[in-house]
């Protein structure tokens, strides 16, 4: 075997033995591309068409559009979706913004800049159960860190994760808390603004607004871009956070897309309606992201391209 | 172009030196310079503190008494500090070791695996010629950006019918199939080291994986650290899938025993409940800050290139 080998080698030729070398290297990947996204996104697709309740092949029964009907007849998907939109919008929205103005404050270099990106990053590593536990103790009406803060400024705040009004925007704000991730990237997009820029727009009489608008946000496009975009994504995918603190309630007011998929393909164990809603997140999130991609032409600035 | 960059590079190294060459600070104390520092530092402090006061909150309750819990103004350093909470709650209605050793075993498993899976692939990307490559790296990308809910249905049925619900099989195995984020990120950082040293070695004989492994993983450890460090903390917080395929009490993990704390125990033992939440992030914690040396030598390196 092992001479069979070397002497099959040998008869290749280098641009040969690189491209297996090339599909040996990528081999666990391709595997994982075929059974854990390909297959079945796929499958999703075929399930969804399919009545189907268990795990077993016996109970499979072809049913057509029939679970797409009942999607757009389900006023739980509407409400889900509007929720998720909302939510994203919210989070997004905000998030960028928050995002990029602490990252001009750590990039105006005043000493302490690192301890500072520590604590503005860490809070963005610690997504989980425990931190929603302590927001949703954080969030409690009554005795709540956050109802305590605003009674500083003389505010009555609303009983948060207890109100139908209340509880999407709390989820909201907690996600504000973890924009680390995003801030990082943006402060490493100001970094490399080169300084030139800003004492060519000062002795064209920019203000600070000015520059800010002219040199800053032009030169940093490509990375406002990428955390729009992958920061979309994630909120779409809301579920640890809603699943531990809300469940969905109080009424639907916090039921989103990603729970109302839990709910129903693993607490219901309805596999085939669980599959056609996979299957609209993944046309939704698609559709997304090749809106923002052609909506990008329009704003991003990528430099010497 | 190239005399943008020449005036780039040199503008850069007027920067370096003014911060070489530059005054003491308290000669360098100007009026403008005091302002600029008072408003960042006005405007940056209460974002900080909404930022740690969490963290402050959390650990603050861990240490309360139970009657202490719901006082109103809250107080922040607990008098007396209730230290023995901690292991309380670790012990007193569930088996958190047993949580704490199955989170180590998957979270573990799952940074090895990855960095396996996903410095193979990266490498081929980065380095290696062949037909269809393309086509394939626009894969990694178009399912970087998959939610992975999307195809969490027919990944319970698969596993399913291959026995594996109620083990810890559907955790331990993906880790091993690559992730299309970690090899992007490493294919980013593999393109930043210079090919003349794998010419140079592919002349004098090496193969290509002699050259992954003695010349480009070793002068990658930043961005191999910065891979371990979010394997380990993804799937040390990861609650969906260990929910969907875990059932048997001894094969839960952290996140979902703490979770089954608060649903049947939290109401009771509130200041348990908070106790065992920063036992469980202590690990995610620690990572951080022992990764956060790469992180910086990480940029340090990005900065020295070509």
């Amino acid at each position: 075997m092992m001479n069979y080998l070397s002497t099959r080698r040998r008869s290749l030729t280098l641009a040969q033995r690189e491209e297996i070398d090339f599909y040996i290297f990528v081999s666990p990947w391709l595997i994982g591309l075929i059974f854990l996204f390909a297959g079945p996104i796929l499958a999703s697709l075929g399930l969804s068409f399919t009545s189907w309740t268990g795990v077993s092949a016996k109970s499979l029964q072809w049913i057509g559009l029939e679970n797409y009907q009942a999607l757009f007849s389900d006023k739980l998907f509407w409400v889900s979706l509007k929720n998720t939109f909302y939510y994203a919008g919210g989070s997004v929205a905000l998030g960028v913004i928050l995002a990029l103005f602490i990252a001009v404050l750590l990039n105006q270099q005043v000493p302490g800049t690192n301890i500072f990106r520590t604590i503005f990053y860490l809070p963005s590593i610690t997504q989980g159960v425990a931190i929603a536990i302590v927001w949703a103790w954080i969030l409690n009406p009554q005795v709540g860190l956050l109802n305590y803060g605003l009674s500083f400024l003389g505010i009555k705040g609303p009983a948060w994760l207890a109100s139908q009004q209340w509880a999407l925007p709390a989820l909201i704000l907690m996600s504000l808390w973890s924009i680390g991730t995003i801030m990082v990237i943006l402060l490493a997009g100001l970094q490399g603004v080169p300084q030139s820029l800003y004492d060519a727009a000062k002795i064209d009489g920019a203000g600070l607004w000015g520059q800010f608008r002219h040199v800053t946000l032009p030169m940093i496009s490509p990375a406002l871009f990428l955390v729009i975009v992958t920061s979309t994504v994630a909120s779409f995918q809301i579920f640890t956070n809603v699943a531990v603190m809300t469940e969905g309630g109080p009424g639907t007011s916090t039921m989103v897309y990603v729970y109302y998929l839990y709910l129903n393909a693993f607490t219901y164990f309805r596999m085939s309606y669980g599959s056609a809603l996979a299957w609209l997140l993944f046309v939704v999130v698609s559709l997304l992201t090749w809106l923002q991609f052609k909506a990008s032409s329009k704003w991003v600035y990528y430099e010497g391209v | 172009m190239m005399s943008q960059v020449v005036d780039q590079r040199l503008n850069e190294n007027v920067g370096v030196d003014k911060y070489l060459t530059a005054a003491p600070w308290y000669q360098r104390w100007r009026p403008r310079r005091v302002w600029h520092y008072v408003i960042t530092y006005a405007l940056i402090l209460p974002g900080a503190a909404f930022f740690v006061l969490p963290f402050l909150w959390m650990l603050s309750t861990a240490l309360k008494e139970p009657d202490q819990i719901f006082v109103y103004p809250p107080q922040w350093i607990p008098d007396p500090l209730r230290w023995e909470n901690f292991s309380e709650g670790w012990v007193k209605y569930l088996p958190f070791t047993t949580f704490l050793i199955n989170s180590l075993k998957i979270s573990i498993n799952a940074v090895i695996g990855n960095l396996f899976s996903c410095a193979l692939p990266a490498y081929a990307f980065a380095r290696l010629r062949a037909r269809g490559k393309n086509l394939l790296f626009a894969a990694v990308l178009a399912t970087m950006v998959l939610p992975t809910e999307v195809t969490i249905v027919p990944q319970y049925i698969l596993f399913t019918n291959l026995g594996w619900n109620n083990t810890h099989w559907p955790l331990l195995v993906p880790p091993w199939l690559g992730w299309p984020f970690f090899i992007f990120l490493l294919r980013q950082f593999f393109l930043t080291i210079p090919k003349d040293l794998d010419d140079a070695a592919r002349i004098d004989g090496a193969s290509s994986g002699q050259i992954l492994w003695h010349i480009i993983l070793p002068l990658s450890k930043p961005a191999l650290a910065t891979v371990a460090i979010f394997a380990f903390i993804g799937n040390w917080n990861n609650y969906l899938a260990p929910l969907i395929y875990l059932r048997d009490e001894e094969l839960l993990t952290l996140a979902i025993g703490l979770n089954q704390f608060r649903g049947q125990f939290g109401n009771i033992d509130y200041h348990l409940m908070m106790a065992v939440a920063v036992l469980v992030l202590i690990p995610v914690l620690v990572v951080f800050f022992v990764g956060q040396r790469w992180f910086v030598q990480g940029i340090a390196l990005t900065g020295m290139k070509s």
